[in-house]
């Protein structure tokens, strides 16, 4: 082990895999002594695989009705008490985080290849593309995001599916300037010149040079951008333009029984503990390594 | 609510809102088109929701024609900017009057709740980030922290669910949702739209006090999200201005603590700081969306959500409009600032 | 004109201006005595409160304070049309021919007493705009080029009614119950006409009526204010009524506990078995003419076999739903002719039988059953009950996937015919049977291009002879003839008909103990406040 990070930490790498090996490592360290960014990440860590072994995990069936037994409170059946049908809330909980982790990871996919997209293009081609492509994130970019979603998913009918785009429409810009910017510094660097020289199509230069080195910036932005994306799908939910019911979305599962907050309580706050819980433990995450990469923004 | 503000560098914004300074029309007519869009796209069948579910074909197929519905998409829009001109942004099918008079009496309501909410968020905020600044890496600092990124993490509807359940329900401290209680309905004459001025104005303190008493949780609610942007941005401004030289300057000079904390550091970094405040005034129209659906405040947060649901194409129309210009009225506020107070961009 | 002062007096609040504000008070005081506070959804009111084009729960039942017509249904009960404005009336021998004898003395809030003048010019104008309720009163040959002819005053107290196709009579005048025969004063509203309108505008806002109520004030999707019409002839025992935009029903049950309104209009079933019986609160409690259907569209293919359709009603629990989703607000009703209104049969035929239903599904041609999708709104209690549905189906292999919706998003996706299964509620137009009878019944034409979109319409229910009998019904002068048509009509429709008729509703409003008297009605038109009284 301490060879190992005697290498890894080695001033004189010789190779570039160790050098950027290297250069993991010793954020890692600096991450790991931000305790709240550990407790981040294993909160992070411990919601995906809860919600992969959620069928294991739950005690029902999460949407097995029982209607005798609405809104039961908590007991040694019902972990968490039942719902509006009767369906046991602590299973719905569990199946929800996959909803959830499923819309974020399905909005990421989305979101990330058409900022790149956009932002590349417009950084390598400049002139008209440029301010044409900028203009329009500009336009998407004037709106409140949840706002620009909302009207989006009602034009398309509320659903899980609407909500997805409609989110990841409204949150790829920053996306696009973010790989706009790195693509402008790199255009003009050595290498390219030098690809550039060697024949290379503007397609290709774009897709096989500048999109992957704008890759690893966007994956950091993904880290910092989770949370926002969960409150936003949890948001629609809540307004009832999300998942529809009987889906065990966490927003939805407010929104259905947030009136029985008089009676059973515990039925509407129990979704919002997990909205929470998985939102703060991207932000602590995202925080953490914010510090390691850019110490300025604190 | 969303993370565009936490997350998204302020560089970043700042070249977004510098390039769209000279650009608000293009902005605007793009906003337009948008929504325009998103509003003929509904499911929901427009003349439905004027009509109801019973009427006759040839009353719908009347309204069809008299909303120029049955005309091309190209030929509506070009109507739409016409009477837009003139401002007249058609009427709505749920309150049967015009939604500019309707935005007049449902806008100073969110901008009521709006302005105290980031108003507590400033008088909050600022000191926090100050003082966590100060005292960098101390148990203050990490309670800061914590308090701040929970703002962020936490639903603003859940954390208002919660405020209603113990402070309302429970406690019985607070009043409920609404503007008002029911008896003080229709009471005060209306001057600005925002209750609590309006009840001053016209001397009735019972109904100003009331008016008040619904105001506190939906804006304390309201406030912790800016909160925790405007905390995390002083502090992270702060630490930036006391490693300046000038500081170190002051410090050899002997002058005071508080004085170089207030004076010298924190003077350096107003007009940043009002960069973001303006930022996060903006934001905050999200989250009035929001709030103002578990308070039952008559906003325009909760007047865009119902003509939604209602297919209320005009309205709908309307209210993007006004959020999305407000919005960008509040962006180009704080790149304007940002350009002319601050020297190093001059 | 009340002032907040006057109102305030008797409230314990008022004391001291600058007094400890509300948030340190604790819990407050209850709203005073002479105003009234109803938590109510009023979200729903389109066309605002014209008469002439309300037809919305909210608004019909607005208007019902505000105006009065010329026949009502009997306020004691029963379905038994009396004299409201009309003292008394004469109908010639071929049924074509109405004469009305206004009661004299009747004043509006103006102060100026109603004539015949008034009631011709309120129906003719219901034709001339010709907006949603028009075709109430267009179903009989008026036009806006003959109503003035057809429709008139003979003289200050009389009017006269010439109806260009003959219908019965009872049918008639259940018609003229409805809310667009509420007559406004011709007066006042000719002085606010704008472009032509007929007052519409200015009506929407304002009232003009003899109601024991007038308008002050509405705020959509927030607030109603009513006050007392100085010059009603019934004169309301609380001089004003505040109505408050609550959507949540637990917010109502909420607010309704802490004081903060005297009367919840739409509590559900969770939070009623919270209240009914307890000695804090009074109980106003009216079967309404509401029912709550299913629709099955017989475009789709498996949905044309009259064994298939027969099973889906034979594999509802209608009894389980009532009795654990609904209790107390919506019970077991399966006609399409609600109870309550003349010549409804009380068979129930339907009732869950799982074997029964399969063996009707393998009689169909599906033996394993199919897939279906299921449209309903998205407001508690309809996903409970889909859901159950959902289940009930999934018993006998039809597999329901279901569709949530906003209710007018749902209304258009069945105006538009592209519903599998849905479920709906509706409620007739007015109190005589060939309301309802028409909407489920009768399809003159099953292309997109018919002129009559009926209920039946939507599903694609293209039934000959039941066409014809709602016709011939609606003509018929016999009365008890007439009920025989519709007794088969119904009893044809549960063999034959696309639709699961499950629940009919009962309306229930709760009152602060201090607070009675408030009058429901089987429709909202007929819902009155005056009577509320407050101790």
């Amino acid at each position: 082990m301490s060879t190992l990070a005697a290498w890894l930490l080695s001033d004189a790498p010789e190779s570039r895999r160790q050098a950027s090996l290297g250069r993991f490592f010793r954020g890692w360290l600096q991450l790991r002594r931000n305790h709240l960014a550990i407790a981040g990440l294993v909160a992070a860590l411990a919601l995906i695989l809860v919600s992969l072994a959620a069928p294991l995990l739950a005690t029902h069936d999460p949407a097995a009705q029982d209607l005798t037994q609405r809104y039961a409170a908590p007991s040694a059946e019902h972990w968490l008490g039942t719902d509006e049908v009767g369906r046991d809330l602590y299973s719905r909980l569990l199946y929800g985080g996959r909803i959830t982790l499923g819309m974020v990871v399905a909005i990421m996919v989305m979101v990330a290849p058409l900022g790149l997209a956009v932002g590349t293009v417009a950084g390598y081609a400049g002139g008209f593309a440029d301010r044409a492509l900028m203009r329009l994130t500009d336009i998407f970019l004037a709106f409140p995001r949840l706002i620009l979603a909302l009207a989006f998913v009602a034009a398309l009918k509320p659903g899980i599916t609407s909500a997805i785009i409609a989110i990841a429409l409204t949150a790829w810009p920053p996306y696009a300037r973010l790989a706009r910017a790195e693509t402008l510094t790199i255009r003009n660097s050595d290498f390219i010149a030098a690809v550039r020289l060697s024949g290379a199509s503007a397609a290709r230069i774009v897709l096989r040079h500048i999109a992957p080195l704008c890759v690893s910036s966007l994956i950091v932005r993904v880290t910092l951008d989770m949370s926002g994306i969960i409150l936003t799908a949890a948001g629609l939910g809540f307004l009832g333009m999300g998942a529809q019911p009987p889906m065990p979305e966490w927003g939805t599962m407010i929104a259905t029984t947030r009136g029985e907050i008089l009676d059973a309580w515990w039925v509407p706050i129990a979704p919002g503990i997990a909205i929470f819980v998985a939102s703060l433990a991207f932000n602590l995450l995202g925080d953490g390594l914010r510090d390691v990469l850019d110490p300025k923004q604190g | 609510m969303s993370g565009t503000s936490d997350a998204s560098p302020l560089p970043v914004r700042f070249r977004a809102s510098l390039s769209s300074l000279a650009s608000v029309p293009i902005t605007l007519f793009g906003l337009i088109l948008v929504t325009f869009l998103i509003g003929r796209a509904m499911p929901i069948d427009p003349v439905i929701a004027i009509v109801g579910d019973h009427a006759p074909p040839d009353v719908i197929a009347r309204v069809r024609a008299e909303l120029a519905l049955d005309k091309p998409l190209p030929v509506q829009f070009w109507i739409y900017l016409e009477h837009l001109a003139r401002g007249d942004l058609g009427s709505s099918v749920m309150t049967s009057r015009p939604v500019t008079t309707d935005i007049a009496t449902f806008f100073p309501a969110t901008l009521e709740l709006a302005t105290t909410a980031i108003l507590i968020a400033i008088l909050l905020g600022v000191p926090l980030g100050v003082f966590a600044a100060r005292y960098q890496g101390s148990h203050f600092d990490h309670a800061v922290r914590v308090v701040s990124l929970a703002g962020q993490s936490v639903p603003i509807f859940v954390l208002g669910l919660l405020c209603l359940l113990f402070f309302y329900v429970k406690l019985g401290i607070a009043p409920g949702t609404g503007q008002q209680d029911v008896l003080f309905e229709g009471m005060v004459r209306e001057v600005t739209g925002m209750r609590v001025l309006d009840a001053a104005l016209a001397g009735d303190w019972d109904a100003f006090w009331d008016a008040l008493a619904h105001l506190a949780q939906p804006a304390l609610v309201l406030a912790y999200f800016s909160l925790s942007i405007i905390t995390r941005m002083t502090r992270a401004f702060m630490l930036e201005a006391l490693a300046g030289e000038y500081i170190v300057a002051a410090r050899a000079k002997g002058l005071s603590d508080a004085r170089i904390l207030w004076r010298h550091a924190f003077g350096n970094i107003m007009v940043p700081l009002i960069t973001v405040i303006a930022l996060a005034y903006a934001g905050l129209l999200e989250g009035a969306v929001l709030t103002e659906t578990v308070f039952s405040w008559p906003g325009i947060g909760l007047y865009l959500t119902g003509s939604l649901l209602n297919a209320d194409m005009n309205a709908v129309l309307g209210a993007t409009l006004v959020i999305g210009s407000v919005y960008v009225g509040l962006n180009l506020l704080a790149d304007l600032a940002y350009r002319l107070l601050d020297p190093r961009v001059r | 004109m009340l002032t907040r002062r006057t109102l305030l007096a008797s409230a314990a609040a008022a004391a001291v201006p600058l007094a400890a504000p509300a948030i340190f008070s604790g819990a407050r005081a209850a709203t005073p005595r002479n105003i009234v506070a109803m938590a109510k959804q009023i979200d729903d009111i389109i066309g605002a409160f014209d008469p002439g084009e309300s037809y919305e729960f909210s608004n019909n039942e607005g208007c019902g304070n505000l105006y009065r017509k010329l026949v009502i249904p009997d306020p004691a009960g029963g379905d038994r049309l009396v004299g409201d404005l009309a003292e008394k009336w004469e109908v010639s021998k071929d049924g074509a021919v109405f004469t009305f004898h206004i009661r004299h003395g009747v004043l509006f809030e103006s102060g100026k007493p109603l004539t015949a003048e008034d009631a011709a010019f309120s129906l003719q104008r219901v034709v001339k705009m010709n907006k949603t309720p028009g075709f109430i009163l267009t179903q009989f040959g008026l036009t806006a080029d003959n109503v003035e002819a057809m429709v008139r005053a003979t003289n200050e107290y009389t009017l006269e009614l010439k109806l260009p196709i003959v219908q019965a009579t009872s049918f008639v005048l259940y018609c003229l119950s409805a809310t667009c025969g509420c007559v406004v004063e011709k007066a006042t509203v000719l002085a606010n006409q704008a472009n032509g309108d007929l007052g519409n505008a200015w009506l929407k806002m304002h009232s003009a009526g003899a109601g024991s109520y007038r308008l002050v004030e509405w705020k959509a999707s927030d607030h109603i204010i009513l006050e007392a019409n100085p010059h009603a002839a019934t004169k309301p025992h609380v001089p004003r009524v505040v109505i408050r935009h609550v959507a949540d029903p637990s917010a109502q049950l909420l607010a309704l506990q802490k004081g903060d309104v005297d009367i919840a209009r739409d509590l559900v079933s969770d939070q009623l078995k919270l209240v009914l019986n307890k000695p804090d609160y009074n109980v106003a409690r009216r079967p309404q003419l509401t029912s709550m259907y299913i629709g099955m569209n017989m475009g789709v293919p498996e949905l044309q076999k009259v064994e298939a359709r027969q099973a889906i009603k034979t594999a509802i629990d209608y009894e389980a739903i009532a009795k654990n989703i609904t209790p107390n607000l919506w019970s077991v009703w399966q006609s399409f002719l609600p109870k309550g209104i003349p010549g409804a049969v009380a068979d129930n035929p339907f009732k869950k039988d799982v074997a029964k239903a399969k063996a009707l599904l393998a009689k169909a041609g599906y033996p394993n059953g199919f897939s279906v999708t299921l449209d309903h709104f998205a407001k508690t209690p309809y996903p409970e009950i889909a859901q159950a549905v959902q289940a009930d189906l999934a018993a006998i292999g039809v597999k329901v996937q279901l569709l949530a919706g906003e209710q007018k998003q749902v209304i258009s996706k069945t105006r538009a015919r592209q519903q599998q299964l849905a479920m709906l509620t509706w409620f007739p137009d007015f109190l005589d049977a060939h309301s309802n009878a028409q909407a489920f019944c009768q399809n003159i034409d099953d292309s997109d291009a018919t002129k009559l979109k009926s209920v039946a319409w939507r599903y694609h229910c293209f039934d000959k002879e039941m066409t014809e009998l709602v016709d011939a019904a609606v003509k018929e002068l016999d009365t008890k003839k007439r009920m025989e048509m519709y007794a088969k009509l119904q009893r044809d429709f549960f063999q034959r008909g696309p639709f699961a008729f499950m629940l009919q509703n009962v309306e229930i409003s709760v009152m602060r103990k201090d607070v009675s008297g408030l009058a429901l009605g089987v429709l909202p038109d007929y819902t009155r406040y005056a009577p509320i009284t407050k101790a």
